[in-house]
């Protein structure tokens, strides 16, 4: 059973048609990174699955999106429980103006975590998995809002390991990065690929072909192509994705 | 003369016409505070504002009044901001864009459109008559919480607006609820600029005379208050009752300075102090 799958899924916006007819699959423990030209739906394609979309007016979504076999979309299923088990790392590096431990106890605290020692352990954990442990360990209760851009997003990446979600969306979440920390950022989604399915939405062809497994290349709401990102790169089968991907257009 | 040469004289006449109008400003503020200051500071003393009013109201101090200013202060900010605080988060958090929020905006502006005078008799009839606390702290309190009401849903409601909506992402992404979200990262990250509000309702309230006219002020009442059912004297309404109707208004001239300076030292300390709370709170945690 594929992790994720998206079945038949339309999506619009008012009037606007943003996403027509999706199919898609995604394996666990896989990177799986959405490519396209601005507005070709990747973003929103990507926000199904946390159902961010729900909190723009005027959305309409149609067909199944699926995690481990179950419909996200179903009544049964209460979006803040969905939310824990799905994480986010948005473009723009967003940590809370609280202190470093704080801002990835936040996730815990709102799900009713009172426990010391278990918060103080899951902190440390996740800093350390999101690389940030060494740089941040001794200023813990100072403001996050101090932290480089890099830094700051990757604690915005321990932020949402915190939760202990099984899948995590990303956003573009190095495009706001210098070339360093981008690197930082792309071994650090390489890492977290043993234990979580990830999703990546990027702008940067050489990313997509370092970080995933799987690439899916969106045109005008449409999924054009998805395949091993090996094929994508080296053998596409749509001109439209060979046109993108060697920079013709997009 | 040639183009560039009338565009730097244009340039110059603006530019000093700006500049003599700020400082015009700046001159009128100065003159009515060194008037007053210079009228009244000369019966500032320990007494003055430590011992009660004496000889109908011609000597001895303005003790009462002082604490009756701050008691209605203190009343009618615990009664505007939870509800103006609530209610902007009310309209920036839960309303859509459109015809109902659009509503509700223009019914609070038109709330602070109207006459205070007009909230002292509202209140006189609601609070006085018809919920019959008489003239009282409570009374004067709701009745001035009302009139600062706008002020602190709108400065809410402003300081929300103002906050990038990545940061209610990033918390409802963690599965936080949309409660949880305002009570732990969208208000505290307004609350600075909530603070400006405060500012403005304690200026408002400290100043006001007509809505305290019918619901609290007392013409004389040299002891303190109680409880809040009871009457306190105000420094504005006993300003104007020792400039106008005291019992002997040449004699007390002195003293109506006084008071004037007083009112505008308490107005001064709170605003430093809600100032400095505010940038602690900017500081705490480098809210932009």
């Amino acid at each position: 059973m594929p992790k994720i799958e998206s079945k038949n899924v339309h999506l619009h916006y008012g009037s606007f048609h943003a996403l027509k007819g999706i199919n898609m699959s995604i394996e666990k423990n896989t990177v799986c990174a959405l490519i396209g030209p601005s507005g070709c739906g990747k973003s929103t394609f990507l926000r199904l699955f946390n159902r961010m979309n729900d909190l723009i007016d005027g959305v309409k979504i149609e067909g199944n999106c699926l995690i481990d076999g179950k419909d996200i979309y179903s009544k049964e299923v209460h979006i803040d429980d969905l939310r824990k088990r799905v994480g986010m790392v948005f473009q723009k590096p967003n940590p809370f103006p609280k202190t470093i431990f704080e801002n990835v106890a936040f996730g815990l605290r709102v799900n009713g975590i009172t426990h010391k020692t278990f918060i103080d352990e899951r902190v440390e954990r996740c800093l350390k998995q999101a690389a940030l442990w060494e740089e941040v360990k001794d200023k813990l209760k100072k403001s996050a809002m101090e932290l480089s851009g890099g830094q700051q997003q990757r604690l915005c990446i321990a932020r949402a390991l915190a939760i202990e979600p099984s899948v995590i969306l990303m956003d573009e979440p190095a495009s706001a990065l210098d070339p360093i920390s981008t690197s930082k950022i792309e071994e650090l989604i390489y890492e977290l690929k043993s234990q979580y399915t990830i999703i990546i939405v990027t702008h940067n062809m050489q990313q997509a072909g370092r970080v995933s497994d799987t690439t899916a290349f969106f045109y005008v709401g449409e999924l054009v192509e998805f395949n091993s990102t090996k094929k994508i790169f080296t053998n596409p089968t749509d001109i439209r994705t060979q046109n993108y991907i060697t920079g013709r257009f997009g | 003369m040639g183009i560039s040469d009338r565009k730097k004289l244009a340039e110059n006449l603006a530019f000093w016409t700006f500049r003599m109008l700020s400082f015009s400003v700046i001159a009128l503020l100065f003159t009515i505070l060194g008037f007053i200051l210079y009228n009244g500071l000369s019966v500032i003393s320990w007494d003055f504002i430590t011992k009660m009013p004496e000889d109908g109201m011609t000597k001895g101090g303005i003790y009462p009044a002082i604490i009756g200013t701050l008691c209605l202060i203190g009343g009618s900010i615990i009664v505007a901001f939870p509800i103006g605080i609530m209610s902007g988060i009310y309209i920036n958090e839960y309303t859509k864009k459109g015809f109902f929020r659009n509503f509700i905006q223009l019914m609070t502006a038109n709330l602070s459109g109207i006459p205070s005078i007009v909230f002292g008799l509202f209140g006189m009839s609601l609070f006085v008559n018809q919920l019959g606390f008489g003239d009282s702290i409570l009374a004067g309190s709701l009745t001035l919480g009302l009139l600062v009401l706008p002020i602190v849903i709108r400065t809410t409601e402003e300081s929300l607006k103002a906050i990038d909506n990545s940061f209610r992402y990033a918390s409802l992404a963690l599965g936080a609820s949309k409660l949880q979200t305002i009570a732990r990262v969208t208000l505290p990250m307004a609350l600075p600029n909530i603070i400006t509000g405060l500012i403005l309702s304690i200026g408002r309230v400290s100043g006001e005379t007509a809505p305290i006219l019918f619901t609290v002020a007392a013409y004389f009442l040299p002891k303190l208050p109680t409880s809040v059912f009871d009457q306190v004297m105000a420094l504005p309404y006993h300003l104007y009752v020792i400039s106008t109707s005291g019992t002997n208004i040449t004699e007390s001239r002195a003293m109506a300075y006084g008071t004037a300076v007083v009112l505008i030292l308490i107005v001064l300390i709170l605003n430093l102090v809600a100032s400095a709370l505010r940038k602690y709170l900017i500081n705490k945690h480098k809210i932009n």
